[in-house]
């Protein structure tokens, strides 16, 4: 098999898994959205008549810092806590694109892109896992 | 102003953001975040994580459509999204240590120079058919539908220099909480000479990606308020998807004056009301 022959049996299947990415991203979206505004409806029939007020930032307060937190709070039915966990599934989405390719690229025997795909990864974790409230 | 016309019209103004940004191909994290800060009075950090939200929302829910039309090269993508994400998180940390009335006026300055790429014409395409020796150890070269129906090969070229300013992307990205398109663009469109549609494709597939880098960040710290992010999130949703179904037969040229105006204006203000102090 010469390297034009290659490329272009690469190329297909190529499209093939960013077909399946696209779709899986999609999918990601519409289930985050669908939590999110589930929650919002929650949070704005309990909540939608106090006053609003962001001028202050008191994030560094919030129990909806950490998974633990949110998961608590869903429990208790909180919507904020349930806009939350959407916001988290949204958060997901693009990590589980990342998870995906690297099995694709696996399938591909394309190991430099699967070391590639894993480095990308391992800071999505970092970032996730290492950043301390 | 109670919570729900809060909600509403924060979810109006990010719908007419997505919308425009979708249009224009800006994106809508860069009026978001001065939407929210100079009309709502939202403190700067709510407003970043709220739009940096917003943002993994409207490239994730856009990828579908872009990987129909078969232009976004996944391996140039992948390799770079090494570079956007270190630098998304650094941009993150930085973020929790500078004061907000700083990030104001460099998200002015990034404001003033996005309206300006977006106003200038486009050098063409220019066709360097010299193979590139990083570009084939690395497999980056494609193909894509040319509009003769044709395919049409590419190769790339300048890799770290491209590599490089998406670390400056990501940093921008992560600072800032927007997609930073317009600087990853410019990376692989200008610098790499990757065809224009590649770029534009490619970048929006990496720009949830590199988002989701800082988002961790910007959790832990509290900036990502549900009450804030959850109007920002559903109304750039739908209003991005909304431009993309109208993009096909609309000429985008004049809009693309109005909203960069638009943009320039809110730019200055940022700037002015870093400088004063007031954000």
């Amino acid at each position: 098999m010469n390297s034009s022959e290659r490329k272009k049996s690469a190329g297909w299947d190529d499209q093939r898994i960013e077909l399946i990415i696209g779709t899986l991203l999609r999918a990601g979206v519409l289930l985050s959205a669908s939590v999110v505004s589930l929650g919002g409806i929650v949070y704005l029939a309990r909540h939608g008549h106090t006053i609003a007020s962001y001028r202050a930032f008191h994030g560094d307060l919030s129990s909806l810092r950490s998974c633990s937190g949110i998961a608590h709070g869903v429990m208790q039915r909180s919507g904020r806590a349930i806009i939350q966990l959407g916001l988290l599934l949204l958060i997901g989405t693009p990590i589980a694109r990342v998870v995906f390719s690297a099995l694709a690229f696996a399938r591909e025997r394309d190991y430099l892109y699967v070391a590639f795909t894993l480095a990308v990864l391992a800071v999505l974790l970092f970032s996730l896992l290492g950043a301390k409230p | 102003m109670s919570v729900l016309l809060f909600t509403v019209l924060v979810a109006l103004g990010s719908l007419l953001a997505g919308f425009l940004g979708s249009l224009t191909g800006l994106g809508g994290g860069v009026v978001i975040v001065p939407l929210l800060a100079l009309v709502f009075h939202v403190d700067m950090r709510y407003a970043i994580g709220a739009s940096l939200v917003s943002v993994i929302a409207t490239s994730s829910g856009a990828a579908a459509a872009y990987v129909r039309e078969g232009f976004s090269n996944m391996r140039i993508g992948m390799f770079l999204e090494i570079a956007t994400t270190i630098g998304a998180l650094a941009g993150a940390f930085i973020a929790t240590r500078v004061a907000t009335s700083t990030i104001a006026i460099v998200f002015g300055c990034v404001l003033v120079y996005s309206a300006y790429l977006s106003i200038r014409s486009r050098p063409a395409d220019s066709v360097d058919e010299k193979q590139d020796r990083l570009a084939r150890v690395l497999n980056l070269d494609g193909d894509y539908p040319a509009s003769d129906g044709q395919v049409q090969h590419y190769t790339v070229h300048r890799i770290p220099l491209g590599f490089g300013l998406m670390f400056g992307a990501g940093t921008l990205s992560g600072l800032l909480g927007i997609g930073s398109g317009a600087v990853k663009v410019l990376a692989m469109d200008q610098a790499m000479r990757v065809p224009f549609k590649v770029s534009t494709t490619t970048s929006n597939f990496m720009i949830g990606v590199t988002a989701a880098a800082s988002a961790g960040v910007y959790l832990a710290r509290g900036y990502i308020d549900p009450g804030i992010a959850m109007p920002v999130v559903l109304g750039a949703l739908a209003g991005s998807m909304l431009g993309a179904k109208v993009l096909v037969n609309t000429r985008t040229k004049p809009l693309r004056w109005v909203f960069s105006a638009v943009i320039v204006v809110l730019g200055f203000e940022m700037i002015f009301n870093g400088f004063t102090g007031r954000l």
